[in-house]
């Protein structure tokens, strides 16, 4: 039995246990509302570049002139795939969730003979893919001094990814990441960058005839730049919602696991001390008795 | 008076949403200004100031760069970069100046003349506000 001393540090310890995760979810819950609201906001910019892309690229697609990174490289051979996780850990799943589906994608990858390479952002998924893919990781974002993801973040991203594209690096780029559907819900998605995919929203009115200036394949291809940081963009905002979802949620469940541990503990302190002192008792009344 | 729908939105947030009754807006190959029942119109901006009427208020925002699209009852401009006026200053503009000098740098044909040309629209920034 052990003895009533460990038991009663034992307790005390969950107890401050309880107390941490306590907080930390209350941040989280906070740092939540904050990332969805910034989510929220950049929502009506990435609709409207994605509608008019859709129409554009939509125009433009199959003929000639139409841009490489719309098109493609006319290669399928090189695959880059982007992962994007936390910063931090003690998120549940969060971070395995998005590290597996690309372990996988890229096992498919690899299998079916293509070469892979890795971009990696936050240092989580990172540090999961680094023993089995450390050689083909070619880059690493580290956005851990970032506080608030900005749209500059995502430019930067974008350019470097472009700018290896058109250095001939790969030919397919496919983010990985988070989506946020509700606290208790991050759906891990790959989304395909380049070729660029467009997908207009399905209840979009059918668009006006435009008149374009300058000419619709210089608009294009000045746009397409920034529909790719627009999409990283909104791939890092929603993973930064669906973190703290998971981290809030996460550790709601360490702290109700926590609570059930004290109760367990508590009983079972209380049984030691009854025992002791029924033990003590029958001890003085053996003694009494043998006099 | 015939009204039109302005929305000024950046990738972070919304920065307006009025009804307006004319917005004069720097294109990329002229201003232009857009207003009920315009002819459904897409282009890219360069930098420049961007004014709204919308009954007897004025308001300015400058833009670095971005598009935007004009349809009959809605102009939405969708940019990169953008603040009202009045929080603009010479450094703020300054420091475009040299963003853009500084991705000029390096640069051949028709890309350099497109840098030199953002140059020189950032420069006409400094005589506008």
């Amino acid at each position: 039995m052990p003895n009533l001393k460990d038991l009663k540090t034992r307790i005390e310890s969950v107890k401050n246990t309880r107390k941490i995760t306590k907080a930390m979810q209350m941040v989280s819950a906070a740092k939540l509302r904050r990332a969805q609201e910034a989510a929220e906001a950049g929502r009506p910019y990435a609709d409207r570049m994605n509608a008019v892309m859709a129409n554009l690229a939509g125009a433009s697609a199959g003929t000639d002139g139409a841009p490489k990174l719309l098109a493609g490289s006319g290669d399928d051979k090189v695959h880059l795939l982007i992962v994007a996780t936390a910063e931090r850990g003690l998120c549940g799943g969060f971070n395995s969730s998005i590290a597996k589906m690309a372990k996988a994608k890229a096992i498919e990858l690899i299998e079916a003979g293509k070469t892979v390479k890795m971009l990696t952002i936050g240092k989580k998924g990172r540090e999961q893919l680094k023993r089995e893919y450390e050689d083909i990781m070619i880059d690493h974002v580290d956005l851990s001094e970032v506080k608030r993801v900005g749209y500059a973040n995502a430019q930067s991203i974008a350019a470097d990814v472009v700018k290896r594209f058109e250095a001939g690096e790969f030919d397919v780029a496919t983010i990985f990441y988070n989506k946020f559907q509700s606290v208790i819900s991050q759906v891990p998605t790959a989304l395909q960058l380049i070729p660029a995919s467009f997908e207009a929203a399905e209840d979009a009115a059918e668009a006006p005839f435009y008149e374009y200036e300058p000419s619709e394949e210089e608009i294009l291809s000045d746009l397409l730049p920034r529909a790719l940081s627009t999409q990283v963009f909104t791939a890092l905002l929603e993973n930064g919602a669906s973190e703290q979802g998971a981290r809030m949620s996460a550790m709601d469940n360490a702290t109700r696991n926590a609570g059930e541990m004290i109760d367990k503990l508590t009983i079972e302190f209380n049984r030691s001390r009854q025992a002791a002192i029924t033990n003590e008792l029958i001890e003085i009344i053996s003694g009494a008795e043998a006099l | 008076m015939a009204t039109i729908q302005f929305d000024l939105v950046s990738p972070e947030r919304k920065l307006a949403s009025v009804v307006a009754s004319e917005i004069q807006i720097p294109g990329a190959d002229g201003d232009f200004t857009a207003m009920a029942d315009h002819a459904p119109f897409l282009t890219t901006l360069r930098p420049g100031v961007l004014s709204v009427k919308s009954g007897n208020d004025v308001t300015e925002y400058v833009v670095t760069g971005g598009f935007v699209e004009v349809s009959g009852e809605a102009a939405s401009v969708l940019a990169e970069e953008a603040m009202p006026k009045s929080e603009v200053t010479a450094d703020v503009v300054n420091g475009l100046v040299e963003a853009a000098v500084a991705a000029a740098e390096g640069l051949e044909g028709d890309a350099k003349d497109m840098a030199d040309k953002r140059v020189a629209d950032t420069k006409a920034l400094l005589d506008l506000i």
